[in-house]
C-alpha cells in the first residue's frame, strides 16, 4: 500500500460524502421496504381475526389483535408433530452432508489420486442436474429401497441433492489452507484422517457455516420430493403441512400465516448464528474457486 | 473460472510432503486408498440417489412405462418424444419456463449487484439491510408462494395499492385470471426471493477485488463508472459466471410457486415444464411421458449452462489478455 494514494482518495471522497451517503441509504432503506413490507403485512394479517382479512381498505395495524391464529395453528392438525419432522430432517440431513462433502472436499484438496478429475467432474454435473427431473425415478427408488412415506427417505434425498454444491464450496476452502500446517502434523505422524478432523475442518468454520446455512435452508424448505414421497401425514414436514393447511383451509389467511411465520423462525435462527461467517466463506469456496 | 476450476490444484501438497520420507511400498499403496475412503460415503449416496435416477430418467422415457408393474413397460424408442414433439402443451410449457428464466435471472443479478456495491462500505447498519436483504432467501417457497397469491388476491393488498390508493389502475385486476398477468406475479416472486442470494455471492466477491487495483485506476484518472467497468467488473467475473449458471438452472426449474400460486391454471395456460410433468407422473401415471418431459428440460438446462460457461470464460480470458 502506499501511503499517498489512499490519503488523496480519502479527502476527494470525503468531499462528496454527505450527498452520496444519503442516495446510498435512500436507495437501500427503498429496497428494504420493498423486501420486508410483505413478511409485515403477513405478520399483521397472522394476528387478524377471519372477520377482518382481505377488507377494503385493508388493515395493516390489527385491531382488533388477537393471538388466536397462533394458538388455533400451535393447537390443530399436529402442528408440532409437522415441526418436530422438519427439524428432524433438517438437523440430520445437515450434519450428513456437511460431513460427507466435507470428506469428500478433503480429498480434491489434498489429495492427488487416479480419477479424480472425473469423479469431481461427476459432482459438479450434478449441480447441473435439475432436481425435480429426478422426482419420478426418485419415487420409485424410495419405493423399491422401502423409504417412501418416511423421515429417513427424506433425509436420504436431501442428503444427496446438497453433495454437490457444498463440496465444490469447501474443496475451495479447503484448498486455501496453506500445505505447510498439513505437512508439520504429517511428519508429526498424524494420519490422514486426524488432519482432517483436527486441522482442516476447524480451519473451515467459514466455509462449514455456508454449507450448513444452505443445507439447513433448503432441507427446512424443501417442497417437490415431501410432496411426492410422504402421503402419510404423521410423517410430513412443514412446507407441505401449510401447503396443504392452506389448501383445506383456503380463505384462513391468518392461520395460515401464523403456521408460515412459526416456520421461518428456525431458519431465521439458523441464519443469524452463522451469517456472520458467510461472506469470508463464499469468498474462498464459491468466487475463487 | 469458478464452476469448472479443476481439483487438480492441491496436487502439489502431497507429493512435497513424501520426498523427505523413505517410502516403503506399503506405504504408498495406503497412501493411494486414503482418498477414495475419503469419498466413498459420499459418491456411493450420490450415484445411488442421483447419477441412477438420472440415468432411469432417460431410460423410462424410451417406454410407456407401466407404474404398476415396471417389467411389463412397453419399448417405445422415441415415441415420447415425438409426442412431446406435437404436443402444443408441452411447447407452451416450455415457453413458460423460458419466459420465466429469461425475466428472472437479469433483474436478479443486476439488482443483487447494485445492491452489494451499496453494501460493500462496512457501516453499523449493514449487517440489518444483509439479513433484511436475505429474509426472502430464507423463507420456504411455500411461504412466499402463498404470501403472494394473498397480496395479488383480487381483494388484496396489491389491488388496493394500484386502484384504491395510487389511482394508477381503473379497476381491480384478476392477476390470477389471466395468463400473462399470473405470470407476471410468478415473475416478480422470483425476482423478489432471489435478489439477495445474488447480493450475498456478490458482497463476497467483491471483498475480493484488490483495493490496489482501484487505486491504481482511480491514479490513472478513471472516473467511478470507468472504475466499475475495467477493474471491478472483471474481478468479480467468476462470480457472475457462478450466479448466473446457478440462475439459469433454478428458473427453468421453477415449480413450487407456479403449482401453489396458479396450480398451472386457468386451464393449464401457465403451466411450466415441471408442473405439466408433475401432473403427467402423479395424476395421469404416464411416467414415460413425464419423464421425457424431464429429460428434455435437462438437456436444456445442460446445454445453456456449457454455453455460459463458454461465452463468459472466454470474456473473461480476453480481458485477461
Amino acid at each position: 500500500m502506499t501511503a499517498l494514494a489512499p490519503r488523496a482518495s480519502r479527502r476527494r471522497r470525503s468531499a462528496g460524502w454527505p450527498a452520496a451517503t444519503t442516495l446510498r441509504y435512500a436507495a437501500l432503506i427503498v429496497g428494504a421496504i420493498v423486501m420486508v413490507t410483505p413478511f409485515l403485512y403477513m405478520l399483521s394479517t397472522s394476528f387478524q381475526s377471519q372477520a377482518y382479512v382481505l377488507t377494503i381498505p385493508p388493515q395493516f395495524i390489527p385491531n382488533p389483535a388477537t393471538t388466536g391464529n397462533y394458538t388455533a395453528a400451535i393447537g390443530t392438525e399436529n402442528f408440532l408433530l409437522y415441526f418436530v419432522n422438519s427439524l428432524i430432517v433438517a438437523v440430520i440431513s445437515t450434519a450428513g452432508s456437511v460431513l460427507l462433502s466435507s470428506m469428500m472436499a478433503y480429498s480434491f484438496a489434498r489429495f492427488a489420486f487416479r480419477g479424480k478429475e472425473a469423479i469431481f467432474r461427476l459432482l459438479l454435473a450434478g449441480l447441473t442436474i435439475p432436481a425435480v427431473m429426478l422426482l419420478i425415478p426418485q419415487f420409485i427408488l424410495a419405493r423399491n429401497l422401502h423409504l417412501l412415506d418416511s423421515l429417513g427417505g427424506l433425509i436420504f434425498f436431501y442428503i444427496a441433492g446438497s453433495l454437490s454444491l457444498n463440496t465444490f464450496l469447501m474443496r475451495g476452502f479447503f484448498a486455501s489452507i496453506p500445505g505447510e500446517l498439513d505437512q508439520a502434523m504429517q511428519v508429526d505422524g498424524a494420519n490422514s484422517w486426524t488432519r482432517y478432523w483436527r486441522l482442516a475442518i476447524p480451519l473451515a468454520k467459514p466455509a462449514i457455516a455456508v454449507a450448513t446455512i444452505f443445507t439447513f435452508l433448503n432441507s427446512w424448505d424443501e417442497y417437490p420430493i415431501a410432496l411426492t414421497m410422504i402421503n402419510n401425514s404423521d410423517n410430513a414436514t412443514l412446507p407441505l403441512a401449510i401447503a396443504n393447511f392452506q389448501g383445506q383451509h383456503a380463505t384462513q389467511w391468518g392461520l395460515v400465516f401464523a403456521a408460515s411465520l412459526i416456520a421461518v423462525i428456525p431458519v431465521l435462527i439458523v441464519f443469524l448464528v452463522f451469517q456472520r461467517y458467510f461472506v469470508q466463506g463464499l469468498t474462498s469456496g464459491a468466487v475463487k474457486g | 473460472m469458478a464452476l469448472t476450476s479443476t481439483a487438480g490444484r492441491a496436487t502439489e501438497t502431497s507429493s512435497v510432503a513424501r520426498p523427505g520420507r523413505v517410502s516403503s511400498p506399503r506405504r504408498r499403496r495406503r497412501f493411494t486408498l486414503t482418498p477414495y475412503l475419503f469419498l466413498l460415503p459420499g459418491v456411493v449416496i450420490f450415484v445411488v440417489a442421483i447419477i441412477w435416477p438420472a440415468v432411469s430418467a432417460f431410460q423410462m422415457s424410451l417406454y410407456h412405462w407401466n407404474v404398476f408393474n415396471a417389467q411389463l413397460s412397453q419399448w417405445s424408442g422415441i415415441d415420447n418424444y415425438l409426442t412431446a414433439f406435437k404436443d402444443p402443451h408441452f411447447w407452451q410449457s416450455l415457453a413458460n419456463s423460458a419466459i420465466y428464466m429469461v425475466a428472472t435471472v437479469i433483474p436478479q443479478m443486476v439488482i443483487g449487484l447494485f445492491i452489494a456495491l451499496l453494501l460493500k462500505k462496512k457501516s453499523p447498519v449493514q449487517p440489518l439491510f444483509r439479513v433484511l436483504f436475505y429474509l426472502p432467501v430464507v423463507t420456504s417457497w411455500v411461504v412466499v408462494s402463498l404470501l403472494f397469491k394473498f397480496l395479488f388476491d383480487d381483494s388484496g393488498l396489491i389491488n388496493f395499492t394500484l386502484h384504491d390508493f395510487l389511482h394508477l389502475m381503473n379497476s381491480d385486476v384478476s392477476w390470477l385470471a389471466d395468463r400473462w398477468s399470473a405470470l407476471v406475479v410468478i415473475c416478480l416472486l422470483g425476482i423478489w426471493k432471489g435478489i439477495g442470494w445474488s447480493m450475498m455471492i456478490y458482497l463476497a466477491a467483491l471483498q475480493g477485488v484488490p483495493e490496489s487495483l482501484e487505486e491504481a485506476a482511480e491514479m490513472d484518472g478513471a472516473n467511478r463508472w470507468q472504475r466499475f467497468r475495467a477493474v471491478t467488473i472483471p474481478a468479480i467475473n467468476p462470480a457472475t459466471v457462478f450466479i448466473s449458471v446457478m440462475l439459469v438452472i433454478g428458473g427453468l426449474n421453477v415449480f413450487t410457486s407456479v403449482q401453489l400460486i396458479t396450480g398451472g391454471g386457468p386451464v393449464g395456460q401457465t403451466d411450466v415444464v415441471l408442473t405439466y410433468m408433475y401432473t403427467q407422473a402423479f395424476n395421469f401415471s404416464d411416467f414415460g411421458y413425464a419423464s421425457t418431459l424431464a429429460v428434455i428440460l435437462a438437456v436444456f438446462v445442460f446445454i445453456l449452462a456449457m454455453l455460459q460457461l463458454r461465452i463468459l470464460r472466454t470474456r473473461d480470458g480476453e480481458e485477461l489478455a
